[in-house]
């Protein structure tokens, strides 16, 4: 038999939120994993070069970057107008590379230090003047794997 | 006597916390793939050691060279960047056994039976210091496209598929065909005063 409600006032029932910890903790761990967290502040500035034939870079933890191009605003006053290189978090010089490549390389397990990459990071605009210098510093370091960094190429 | 019952947990502040975590994430997330050109430098030569010519013959030497006003010199031909895919494919191959191009030989390779290719062809690319580093990068993606170009083609006529898709076996036989030989040479200063 249909009951006649009245005036009863209808109570919205709660919503059950006992799987939105879940579904948050699964975007969670998503960017924990895609996330790379260690990135450089640039000191220079520099836009890649383009090119078709790029490849990806498989193992970042054997990748070290070399930063080329001018100094940011805030390092001009300091540094001037000319290009400058970067490695890590400082500015550096042609003849501190090959100490930093090995430092770095030492600082890796054995078995890998055979795959370290060196990836130039270069502004387009650099002379090449620069970058002989620092393919020199690198062969001289036996950091014979290297990548100029380029971004893909849209059009002519 | 009666089971004491265990109060809930209270997990409404959970997604709270794990909210927190989730945008704290998000905004330091950086997805970039670096991604570039990946080339192979010469071992270095020993300072006690003299550098010395490597005797080459004229006809398997590719020369490319790159002026401080990044205009391009192939083969003494003044060129565009356009062109200069096609002559370094024309190069590698030279598919009409051209007696000025590189000399073909003809080998029994195991997996590819008898093989006909430019075992000694070199390609040297020089530069001056004032060359633009985009210029310069745009003549090794050129050099890198043409290779690439007929390594495809080679296996595309060979097993019926691109390079990429290739096993490991079978990209090694490709590259034996047609190896990657860009030789930078050591820097110097081209025509500058200085």
């Amino acid at each position: 038999m249909a009951k006649i409600r009245r005036n009863e006032k209808k109570e919205m029932p709660a919503l059950n939120t006992s799987s939105l910890p879940d579904i948050i903790f699964m975007l969670l761990f998503f960017f924990m994993t895609v996330t790379s967290m260690k990135e450089v502040s640039y000191k220079v500035r520099f836009t890649v070069p383009q090119a078709t034939e790029l490849t990806k870079m498989e193992k970042k933890s054997l990748v070290r970057y070399i930063y080329v191009g001018t100094p940011t605003d805030e390092f001009r006053k300091q540094y001037g107008a000319e290009t400058r290189i970067q490695l890590d978090d400082a500015f550096a010089e042609v003849a501190e590379i090959e100490n930093y490549i090995v430092n770095e390389r030492s600082a890796m397990s054995e078995s890998d230090q055979g795959q370290m990459t060196v990836s130039i990071k270069a502004d387009a605009n650099t002379r090449m003047g620069v970058i002989a210098d620092i393919k020199q510093a690198l062969r001289r370091a036996y950091a014979l794997k290297i990548n100029y960094a380029a971004s893909q190429r849209t059009s002519y | 006597m009666a089971k004491k019952k265990v109060p809930a947990l209270n997990a409404s502040s959970m997604a709270d916390i794990s909210f927190l975590l989730l945008i704290f994430f998000l905004v330091t997330t950086s997805m970039d793939v670096s991604q570039g050109l990946a080339r192979r430098l010469p071992a270095p030569v020993p300072p006690d050691q003299k550098v010395e010519d490597t005797d080459i013959n004229k006809r398997n030497l590719f020369v490319v060279k790159i002026n401080s006003m990044n205009q391009l010199l192939v083969q003494g031909q003044e060129m565009n960047i356009k062109q200069l895919r096609e002559k370094a494919k024309e190069f590698i191959a030279n598919p009409n056994d051209d007696p000025n191009l590189p000399k073909l030989y003809t080998e029994n390779i195991e997996g590819l039976g008898e093989v006909t290719y430019t075992r000694e062809h070199v390609i040297s690319v020089q530069n001056d210091v004032d060359t633009q580093y985009q210029a310069y990068l745009d003549v090794q993606n050129e050099l890198v496209a043409a290779y690439n170009e007929l390594r495809n083609e080679y296996a595309q006529a060979k097993f019926h598929k691109p390079f990429v898709e290739l096993d490991e076996e079978q990209q090694k036989l490709v590259q034996k065909v047609y190896p990657q030989k860009i030789s930078e040479a050591e820097p110097k200063n081209y025509g500058g005063n200085k």
